[in-house]
């Protein structure tokens, strides 16, 4: 709870924020992030660890995760970035819904997830990542008008990095984690991907 | 999943889809220049009063051309990238003009945003080498830096200095209608449309 509380309050802290809201990097890359991790800290300590499965609404935990989807999905529109740049409001609004709608529905709801789901969630960010890199580096165009062209192309490159790293963290777990066990009664069970906590 | 999830889960759908139509203006723009877009589209939006001078010295409101189609771009003489592309394309535009008059007069004004040091004598140096008539193609400048910012904001122009003395900036050919209302933005290769849509 502490630790999610104090990067929160890091994070608000004006010149940090003008420090990563300078790089479209770091705006995209490390603050968003950030925010949701902070959010996700703080949701968890306070379901004392547990997953939240809120009355039944969110049993299997694919609301929670939809509303992450969706919320990460906003702030992740290159009009958005600007909007948080240039409108106070905006940029307000983002430090409230990231940590709110991304990071503390994300970090209830993930454990509740079946498996293949959780697969499915990293493939596709791998993917997603991989193909935003692959546009931010060749785009001619500014896709975010506040930031300059070689800040999209370094968000390209750092995009195309955190995807091929994902994919080559995940294979090796697939391929080198635990073997392929027994289980009684029901036969051969393929080995988890267990993903990063 | 239970049937009091899965409702959860298509409630959550529809509320993310509506929140993602909202901040797309309907999925049609996720950037903020295509927002512009869009907006420009479905209304045209009037422009804030301009005082200019152009290549010969001529001072001029914006309003003053009011009455005919003007396509305006943004530039300043020094760049050297997408500037020459936006030049060439005004250039294309006139010689279509002098080869096929069409009647109905359509202004091509290339406003620089580096006053400072694009003055009129360096504009009518470019403007010589571009083959710019200064009747239907002028390139001006704003002598005033609040009309200046004003000007770009309500073209949505965003201009960065590069670090290297120069400038990045959006790229686009703008049309004004006869009422003087920001009407249509278009791409640089898609200046011909401009053209066509502004009558000329």
């Amino acid at each position: 709870m502490i630790l999610g509380l104090l990067l929160y309050v890091v994070l608000c802290l004006p010149p940090v924020a003008a420090g990563l809201e300078g790089s479209m990097l770091g705006h995209m890359l490390v603050q968003i992030p950030l925010l949701a991790l902070a959010g996700g800290l703080v949701a968890r300590a306070a379901a004392g660890g547990r997953p939240a499965a809120l009355a039944g609404c969110n049993a299997g935990g694919f609301p929670g995760l939809f509303v992450a989807l969706f919320a990460a999905a906003v702030w992740m529109l290159p009009r958005m970035l600007d909007a948080a740049l240039a409108s106070p409001l905006t940029e307000a609004a983002k430090f409230a819904t990231v940590p709110l709608f991304v990071g503390a529905p994300l970090a209830l709801s993930w454990k509740l997830l079946p498996t293949v789901a959780r697969g499915f969630v990293w493939a596709n960010l791998i993917s997603h990542a991989a193909v935003l890199g692959w546009l931010y580096s060749v785009s001619p165009n500014r896709l975010c008008t506040r930031y300059l062209l070689d800040q999209q192309a370094t968000l390209g490159a750092a995009l195309l990095i955190v995807a091929a790293s994902l994919a080559i963290a995940l294979a090796w777990r697939a391929i080198a984690g635990t073997p392929v066990s027994r289980t009684p009664g029901t036969g051969h069970r393929p080995a988890e991907i267990s993903e990063p906590a | 999943m239970r049937l009091r999830e899965a409702l959860a889960a298509i409630a959550v759908v529809a509320a993310g889809l509506a929140a993602l139509a909202a901040v797309t203006d309907g999925f049609r723009a996720a950037t903020t220049d295509g927002a512009l877009r869009v907006a420009v589209a479905d209304r045209p939006r009037p422009l804030p009063q301009a005082s200019l001078v152009d290549q010969s010295g001529r001072a001029f409101l914006l309003s003053d051309l009011r009455g005919r189609p003007v396509l305006v771009e943004f530039f300043y003489t020094s760049c050297p990238t997408i500037c020459g592309l936006l030049v060439s394309r005004f250039q294309a535009a006139l010689d279509g003009f002098v080869a096929q008059p069409s009647g109905r007069e359509v202004v091509l004004l290339s406003v620089s945003f580096d006053s400072t040091h694009d003055t009129v004598a360096a504009l009518a140096d470019y403007a010589a080498r571009l083959g710019a008539d200064g009747h239907i193609w002028r390139l001006a400048r704003v002598a005033d830096p609040v009309e200046m910012r004003r000007l770009l904001d309500a073209f949505g122009v965003v201009v960065l200095p590069d670090g290297a003395g120069g400038f990045m900036h959006n790229a686009a050919v703008y049309r004004v209608d006869a009422e003087g209302r920001l009407a249509g933005i278009y791409d640089p290769d898609k200046t011909e449309r401009a053209v066509a849509e502004a009558g000329g």
